[in-house]
């Protein structure tokens, strides 16, 4: 555990970036590899939307 | 049979019949003498149906003007005198079988490019392209955009329609399909489209009409390659996504179009209602001397492409497109990926070489929107907020999400019940 924390601490991060996107763009900013993956609540977490999917798809 | 499972039923069936449809050119004539509906005192526009206090400033300066070209007014300033007196009857294009580009406007004495599916005799109809810059369906007027309408009913209609009707018909969807191997997108970029058109049309245009003619024809053809084909890829999607129209139970998008004010839906299984939301702005490159402070928001017919799989929706076919509206060559590619979310099927008309010959995604579902708030991209043309400019610029948009929601909240509402 304490080599893994010595390379994290000595190479930096390698980010996997998960839903809001202005993370991702600090993350790139400050020059970190990252990636980014788009992901949000399905229907925008609206729940009477989610109500309606829910019968139909 | 469970919900679910007629919805399922309902929009492979969909697919089915958009799949059969072989949009083919027979004819070209005078929209009055063609398209159902149409009369002495009407307009067809782009978009959801709008009063005129509320059109946008092309559309306003696309309507005054086409009614000097009809002789009903003697000025420009008379065109918008008597289309805000009541005395002119407006329509959206897709009420009559027809589509157009950005302003769309369809006046009786415009001729009209007539696709027919063999099979169903079903028809649609658009008019022809004027080429981009200071032109009328972008809201352009001056004697220049007179005088060439003027050409495109007195020679261009006329010497095209005795080809059209020699060459016993010329199969669209055969064109565009090619086309999408050679780098058009066949919405923004028809390059390929108008060149593989030109070389069916020419032989038949040598046999019946003076070389004289044919050339000045050719030339202007020619000369307008990037965009002429649109108005023929349009109302060939618009046949096909039509042959989806009234199929109870089926959650597919049928219609999107814009009027530079509104955006709007429609859904096979809801009928003729229109689903809106304000129409969006479009990001993209302006010709020199134009900014964002002077486009008009998304306008015209065109996302008739996007509705069968095209245009922004094949934008990995076409990595040229991206210096025109904007992107890295990369992004063209992504953005078709993301498209296969949210529609039902795969074309088996139109593929996408560098996707390995995949087919287009087809056929969007109201239901992954939704679920995915993930719309329909759009690239398209812009055009000046005000009347008497035309095209600025070109980019990509992507449409509102609201009007997708109201539509599944008007299908849950029907079929739920």
């Amino acid at each position: 555990m304490t080599k893994k924390i010595d390379k994290l601490v000595k190479d930096g991060p390698l980010v996997i970036n998960i839903g809001l996107r202005s993370f991702f763009e600090a993350s790139k900013t400050q020059g970190i590899p990252v990636v980014h993956i788009k992901w949000e609540p399905p229907a925008r977490g609206n729940r009477e939307l989610l109500h309606l999917l829910d019968k139909l798809l | 049979m469970n919900i679910k499972k007629s919805i399922d039923t309902a929009n492979q069936e969909a697919l089915e019949k958009m799949a059969r449809v072989q949009p083919i050119l027979v004819d070209i004539d005078l929209a009055i003498n063609v398209v159902p509906g149409m009369d002495e005192k009407t307009v067809l526009h782009a978009g959801p149906p709008i009063d005129w206090g509320k059109m946008s400033g092309p559309i306003k300066g696309a309507i005054a003007g086409i009614l000097v070209y009809e002789g009903l007014a003697d000025s420009i300033e008379d065109g918008y005198d008597l289309a805000a007196s009541g005395d002119i009857k407006f329509d959206p294009n897709h009420d009559h079988d027809a589509v157009g580009p950005m302003t769309g406007i369809t006046a009786p004495h415009q001729s009209v490019f007539i696709l027919e599916d063999p099979k169903t005799k079903a028809r649609a109809y658009c008019t022809l392209n004027e080429g981009r810059g200071k032109v009328l369906r972008f809201g352009g007027w001056g004697d220049d955009v007179l005088k060439r309408l003027n050409w495109m009913k007195d020679v261009l209609a006329p010497t095209m329609k005795k080809a059209i009707i020699h060459s016993k018909g010329i199969d669209i969807k055969a064109i565009i399909s090619e086309s999408l191997h050679m780098g058009d997108e066949a919405h923004n970029r028809n390059r390929s489209g108008t060149y593989l058109f030109l070389s069916e049309l020419t032989p038949h245009l040598l046999d019946t009409t003076d070389s004289k003619v044919v050339k000045e024809v050719f030339q202007f053809i020619k000369d307008n390659a990037d965009i002429f084909h649109l108005n023929l890829s349009m109302p060939h999607s618009k046949l096909i996504a039509d042959a989806a129209r009234d199929i109870e139970y089926c959650s597919l998008m049928v219609a999107m179009a814009r009027n530079g004010t509104d955006i709007g839906i429609q859904v096979s299984g809801l009928g003729r209602s229109w689903f809106t939301s304000p129409a969006t702005m479009v990001d993209g490159l302006y010709f020199p001397g134009y900014s964002t402070a002077d486009a008009c928001p998304d306008l015209g017919d065109s996302t008739i492409s996007e509705v069968i799989g095209i245009g922004g929706f094949a934008m990995a076919a076409s990595p040229a497109i991206v210096s025109f509206v904007g992107g890295a060559a990369t992004d063209a590619v992504s953005r078709t990926e993301r498209m296969y979310e949210i529609t039902e099927g795969i074309s088996k008309s139109f593929t996408i070489p560098i996707l390995n010959f995949r087919g287009t995604p087809t056929g969007v579902d109201i239901r992954r929107v939704v679920e995915l708030n993930e719309t329909p991209l759009i690239n398209t043309g812009i055009a000046h907020k005000d009347a008497g400019v035309g095209q600025i610029g070109a980019g990509l948009t992507a449409a509102p999400i609201e009007m997708f929601q109201d539509a599944l909240r008007a299908f849950g509402k029907k079929f739920l019940s």
